[in-house]
């Protein structure tokens, strides 16, 4: 666990980097540190390697100051990812990979064989291990960044913005990756980012800091929507923060019904006694499309007659209430298809359904019955915002995908320009 | 074209006389004294160049005021240096300090610029990761600065293998000898032959960057935009 005790960062012409700030980043998850630029978030994260020496306060790593070890042998035993990777360029794959085993007077082949696996774990072809850089893509790079993070098997983690460099696309992979990679290694996890989505998505917990280095809220994701802690965090999720809550609720919560589902072999005269809109499976129960009763053929079955696309089903055990709705909308029927991890059809639900099921979901559980362990400590650490600060209706703008956040000058320490 | 061709001629009549490759007068050994005053100052033009630059490139403290001082330097006409010295002490040392004051400005402002145009990000990625300073300014700054550094000592390099001629002007020995002499004696051939052997020198000195380049530059710095 990595705690911050009144951590307090003042620069020498009086620039607050970070204002006191006490949290918690417990063992084995992801916390991230999110918020806007110049909020100081990099500079907390700083502390914990000692990249950034606090002027107040102190940071402890299962119980440890990390003052107590000199700063180089503190980091190579943290595992420390940055934005456009900071590769050495004038180094291998491998041989970058290695870096920290080096460090670590490893043997020359064992460090190698470490990094040949890691590139294997982090999906990069170990044939590649003797190229240079600048001949990967940003994307893999970056994942070059996190295998050399990963190399000394560090228990903690800090990663500094690591995805924002790279396209959308690209980011969405990485994130996955990221959070399969989490599920077999446990790290503690310290993650920077600007952007509200990555932090919902990637979070077990997740920080909020705000301009001045103020922490304004610590909470699970779910809890940092349903109860934002003030105005600043509601502004900075978002206005649309009521449907990414959608987002954890399970689809399996919703009603689903067999009603008007016909199979292909189906005559068109008993169809057109049920509903204007017919979904059809097949045999195997897989569903084919919709049918518009008004337009079916004069006979025979509906596997003949002219289906609409039913656009994209959800998965009932894996997907959430917001994949449903979606469904549902992009649906000609307006209903949702629901099937199973091999694509057979379990149900459907309407908008309707959906509402009602998000409803149950939101008034049972006021208090988010996350798998967080008892939280001790108070959503909201900060003072509520001072009266000089107006209250903006939307303090920030909401993070631009794939906008590289900008630089915050005054959290760079030790970095000459 | 003519008038060309008649020099060339010339100077290839002067090397290839026999008396030029024999004995204290000749050709090898001017050209290993002349090596020696070059060598001997570029050693030393070195040591400062390459400290003081990795110094003030690593710390990022005394950047303006080094750059400042050998573009100065680079000023001062190392012709008036070299007779200045000689006037006060009549000795080859003080020459070759000359030509040390003349190599060391390339090989420091080089050598600064390139520590101090290492991408931020991987300093940053590098102390993370926890090497110690001179960890940071052997594995990572100094390899990765090694383009310029290397164009820096190139240049130093072909300055001083031209200008050791004029140690010959006070009486010392050298390839400058030949031009030296042949302009006191109006002996063109001895101009153009000792001229000649100078510029075969330097293109020389040119080749053999050339190949430390290719050997000691890593591949993952050659494909990029640092090459130079």
């Amino acid at each position: 666990m990595i705690t911050f005790e009144g951590v307090t960062k003042r620069y020498p012409d009086g620039t607050v980097a970070l204002d006191d700030v006490s949290l918690e980043c417990p063992t084995g998850k992801i916390t991230v540190f999110v918020g806007t630029s110049g909020g100081g978030k990099t500079t907390a994260l700083r502390t914990i390697n000692r990249m950034v020496e606090p002027t107040g306060g102190r940071v402890l790593i299962d119980g440890r100051d990390v003052r107590d070890s000199r700063p180089a042998e503190l980091r190579r035993g943290i595992g420390y990812v940055i934005q456009h990777a900071g590769l050495f360029p004038h180094r291998t794959i491998e041989d970058n990979i290695a870096t920290v085993p080096y460090l670590l007077r490893w043997n020359k082949k064992k460090a190698r064989e470490t990094a040949r696996e890691l590139m294997e774990r982090v999906g990069l072809d170990p044939g590649m291990a003797g190229r240079y850089p600048f001949q990967l893509s940003g994307g893999q790079q970056q994942r070059v960044g996190v295998a050399r993070a990963l190399a000394a098997d560090p228990p903690v983690m800090l990663m500094d913005e690591p995805f924002s460099a790279v396209d959308p696309v690209v980011r969405g992979e990485l994130q996955a990756e990221f959070l399969r990679l989490q599920a077999e290694l446990h790290k503690t996890i310290v993650f920077v980012t600007h952007d509200i989505d990555e932090a919902i998505k990637l979070g077990d917990r997740i920080a909020v800091f705000r301009t001045g280095g103020k922490l304004v809220q610590v909470a699970s994701p779910q809890e940092l929507l349903s109860r934002p802690a003030d105005d600043f965090v509601a502004g900075f999720i978002g206005h649309d923060r009521g449907i990414r809550r959608l987002s954890f609720i399970p689809a399996a919560e919703a009603p689903l019904t067999e009603r008007d589902v016909l199979t292909a072999a189906t005559p068109v005269a008993t169809a057109r006694a049920a509903g204007d809109w017919v979904l059809v499976v097949g045999e195997d129960r897989r569903p084919l499309g919709w049918a518009a009763t008004g337009a079916l053929p004069a006979d025979g079955v509906l596997g003949e007659a002219r289906l609409a696309p039913i656009g994209h089903t959800f998965t009932v055990g894996t997907d959430s209430v917001r994949a449903a709705l979606d469904a549902a909308i992009l649906s000609p029927s307006g209903r949702a298809v629901g099937v199973d991890g091999d694509g057979r059809l379990v149900g459907v639900a309407d908008q309707h359904d959906l509402s009602a099921a998000i409803t149950a979901a939101v008034n049972a559980a006021p208090e988010p019955a996350d798998t967080e362990p008892a939280d001790t400590e108070p959503a909201a650490v900060a003072e509520p915002a001072d009266g000089l600060a107006p209250v903006d209706p939307v303090p920030v703008d909401g993070p631009e995908p794939g906008e590289p956040a900008p630089a915050e000058p005054a959290s760079k320490d030790g970095v000459p320009d | 074209m003519n008038k060309l061709w008649n020099q060339v001629d010339l100077s290839w009549q002067w090397l290839t006389a026999s008396g030029q490759w024999h004995g204290e007068e000749s050709i090898p050994h001017r050209l290993f004294q002349h090596l020696l005053y070059s060598g001997a100052a570029l050693l030393f033009a070195a040591l400062i160049g390459l400290a003081l630059g990795l110094l003030v490139g690593h710390t990022g403290r005394g950047g303006f005021l080094a750059v400042s001082v050998a573009n100065i330097a680079r000023a001062v006409p190392t012709i008036g240096l070299v007779l200045l010295i000689v006037t006060v002490k009549y000795s080859i040392t003080p020459q070759v300090i000359a030509l040390v004051a003349l190599a060391v400005p390339p090989i420091l402002v080089n050598t600064f610029e390139g520590v101090r145009g290492v991408d931020p990000e991987t300093r940053d990625a590098a102390r993370g990761m926890g090497m110690s300073e001179w960890g940071v300014l052997w594995h990572a700054e100094l390899p990765m600065a090694l383009p310029l550094i290397l164009l820096g000592l190139r240049t130093s390099a072909i300055q001083v293998v031209a200008t050791a001629t004029i140690v010959a002007y006070p009486g010392f020995g050298g390839l400058g000898r030949y031009i030296v002499d042949g302009l006191a004696r109006n002996d063109y051939q001895l101009v153009v032959g000792g001229t000649v052997l100078v510029v075969l020198l330097a293109v020389a000195v040119q080749l053999l960057f050339a190949a430390l380049r290719r050997f000691a530059v890593s591949p993952g710095l050659r494909g990029s935009a640092r090459s130079s």
